[in-house]
């Protein structure tokens, strides 16, 4: 298996758009999928639609079985102990969301603190926000250099100040593209007996997560990042915690027996699943996740994407350092914690012009602020351009990027 | 000229592009062109905020019309405002009020008018109409 090939099986790679090949650079929003993945999408969504967990009938048999088969191969690929630590949710958001509420109001409160960082997309400030506003706790913030890296003896002693309840960060961040030393941080904390939950949207995507050997938490992340449908998502807990904890929403699905007097909860993990689950969506983990799988397990295919993916890095800063007014956040010296995700500004031009014409020429971008206020402005930036590559780019679309990023700048200025 | 004598006009200058950079060109000409607003200007309160680039909107009433200076940190915007500027400015509320902007449609940058897109040209219009709407309902 090579990468060309890998790329026949994604319909949407295979695109033109304005008459040009479209170079997808995107991917950090969401991934493309690949056939195996929308083939059980449709088949399941025609043959096997039935609701999960509460008829007797086939169709619900074999949905219930996809769905339960789904939340084994994701315990397998995260290396959880158990099924009981995986939850089902809508994303990456939602797992949050969840845990914020949750956890809260099992484990903190008045004067308590929680510690997340500079460089947090929303979705990992907003619920920490709303959960401190509402349980009296304090946000601490640990901050980033300007080399994008945490200040690691700044959040060691955040850690050993009183009452901290949980670390929230990011496993990589979505702004900066580096892999936070989260391995460091868990141990750091758990020194001080902090629990620490990872934001793993882009962490899960790169490279393998293995959750026991990390020993974090939680980890929340999204499907549809890493070639599953969108509105997938999971939340791993410790069981630990998970059973300590009250459910987020009530319902059905998630209850033991109902009363007006008292209801009691089902077990784990159905105590955090109320509600019909996105049940299809939810199955197609297993082939998106065969197919992430399969591009480490194929050795010839997995040294030719690494391969690729440092070429890609060095190209990349190699070009845009070389440009008068082009800064990519968090330095350009490629070191073994970066992938390949370059947040970019450039003088004189506004971000949204540079993607508005890249579009243009086939060259599918992000920009804005990347949900990360906060971030942008530490840098003293309202907003980026952004390109993010997975295993099925090709060296050959970061050159289409160089390119047309040149020209498009050659054009703003 | 009317209002839409005026936006034929647009469509019918660009008709001439059949090519996409061509248009885009001729935007960043327009924007690099268009009466920006003076950095005093550049107040909260002229400030409409989008996700994407921001946008300056001043007004002036004067002789029974209105007048514009817009301004923005994104040159396609700027590009695009200025299109809607030529339209607008030096016009009455009453025909402000009456006229509608499909020729941003009909040259094919439909998708920057879009109400998702939080580049800031969605409210700006809703601000001028504001505007021409707020001095109509003055002067009757």
């Amino acid at each position: 298996m090579n990468v060309e090939n890998l790329r026949k099986k994604i319909p949407a790679l295979g695109r033109m758009v304005y008459g040009r090949p479209l170079v997808y650079l995107d991917n950090a929003a969401t991934s493309q999928k690949p056939e195996e993945v929308l083939d059980m999408q449709d088949s399941m969504s025609r043959f096997s639609n039935g609701n999960i967990h509460r008829a007797m009938h086939i169709l619900s048999t074999e949905s219930t079985s996809a769905y339960e088969k789904a939340r084994e191969r994701v315990r397998a690929f995260i290396n959880a102990k158990s099924d009981r630590e995986i939850i089902f949710t809508s994303g990456t958001t939602a797992s949050i969301n969840l845990v914020a509420e949750s956890f809260s109001r099992a484990f903190v409160k008045e004067g308590d603190k929680i510690i997340i960082s500079e460089a947090e997309h929303h979705s990992n400030i907003v619920p920490w926000q709303l959960a401190c506003e509402k349980y009296g706790a304090e946000l601490l913030v640990a901050e980033i250099g300007d080399d994008g890296r945490i200040k690691m003896e700044q959040m060691e002693k955040m850690l050993g100040e009183k009452d901290v309840r949980l670390v929230s960060i990011c496993h990589i961040s979505n702004v900066l593209g580096i892999v936070n030393p989260v391995k460091e941080i868990i141990a750091a904390a758990h020194g001080h007996g902090v629990p620490v939950m990872l934001d793993g949207a882009q962490g899960i995507v790169h490279g393998k997560v293995d959750v026991q050997d990390l020993d974090c938490d939680f980890y929340a992340f999204s499907g549809h990042k890493i070639y599953a449908p969108t509105g997938t998502g999971i939340l791993y807990g410790k069981e630990s915690f998970l059973e300590k904890m009250p459910p987020y929403m009530g319902g059905g699905d998630m209850v033991g027996t109902v009363t007006f007097k008292k209801t009691t909860y089902a077990e784990l993990p159905m105590k955090f699943e109320a509600g019909t689950s996105n049940f299809i969506g939810q199955s197609c983990w297993t082939p998106a996740l065969d197919f992430a799988d399969s591009l480490y397990e194929d050795k010839e295919l997995s040294e030719e994407i690494k391969r690729t993916e440092k070429s890609i890095i060095e190209f990349i800063f190699g070009e845009l350092s070389g440009m008068e007014g082009v800064r990519v956040l968090g330095g350009t010296s490629a070191s073994g914690d970066k992938i390949p995700l370059f947040s970019i500004s450039a003088d004189g031009v506004h971000p949204s012009d540079l993607a508005q014409i890249m579009d243009k020429m086939g060259v599918a971008l992000r920009s804005g602020m990347m949900c990360s206020e906060p971030l942008l402005s530490k840098f003293g930036l309202t907003a980026v351009l952004r390109a993010s590559f997975l295993p099925y780019n090709t060296f050959e679309e970061a050159e289409a990027f160089v390119r047309s990023f040149k020209k498009a700048v050659g054009m703003l200025r | 000229m009317t209002i839409k004598e005026v936006e034929n006009g647009i469509v019918e200058d660009f008709s001439a592009f059949t090519d996409w950079m061509d248009k885009y060109e001729y935007l960043i000409e327009l924007g690099k062109s268009l009466p920006i607003v003076s950095e005093s200007g550049k107040t909260e309160q002229n400030l409409i905020k989008g996700c994407q680039s921001r946008v300056w909107l001043e007004c002036e009433f004067r002789d029974g019309r209105l007048w514009f200076k817009a301004d923005s940190d994104a040159i396609i915007t700027k590009g695009i405002i200025s299109l809607l500027i030529s339209v607008f400015d030096g016009r009455t509320p009453a025909e402000i009020i009456d006229a509608d902007v499909s020729f941003i449609d009909e040259i094919g940058l439909k998708e920057n008018l879009s109400p998702t897109r939080a580049n800031g040209l969605v409210s700006m219009l809703n601000q001028i109409k504001a505007y021409a709407l707020a001095y109509e309902m003055k002067n009757k």
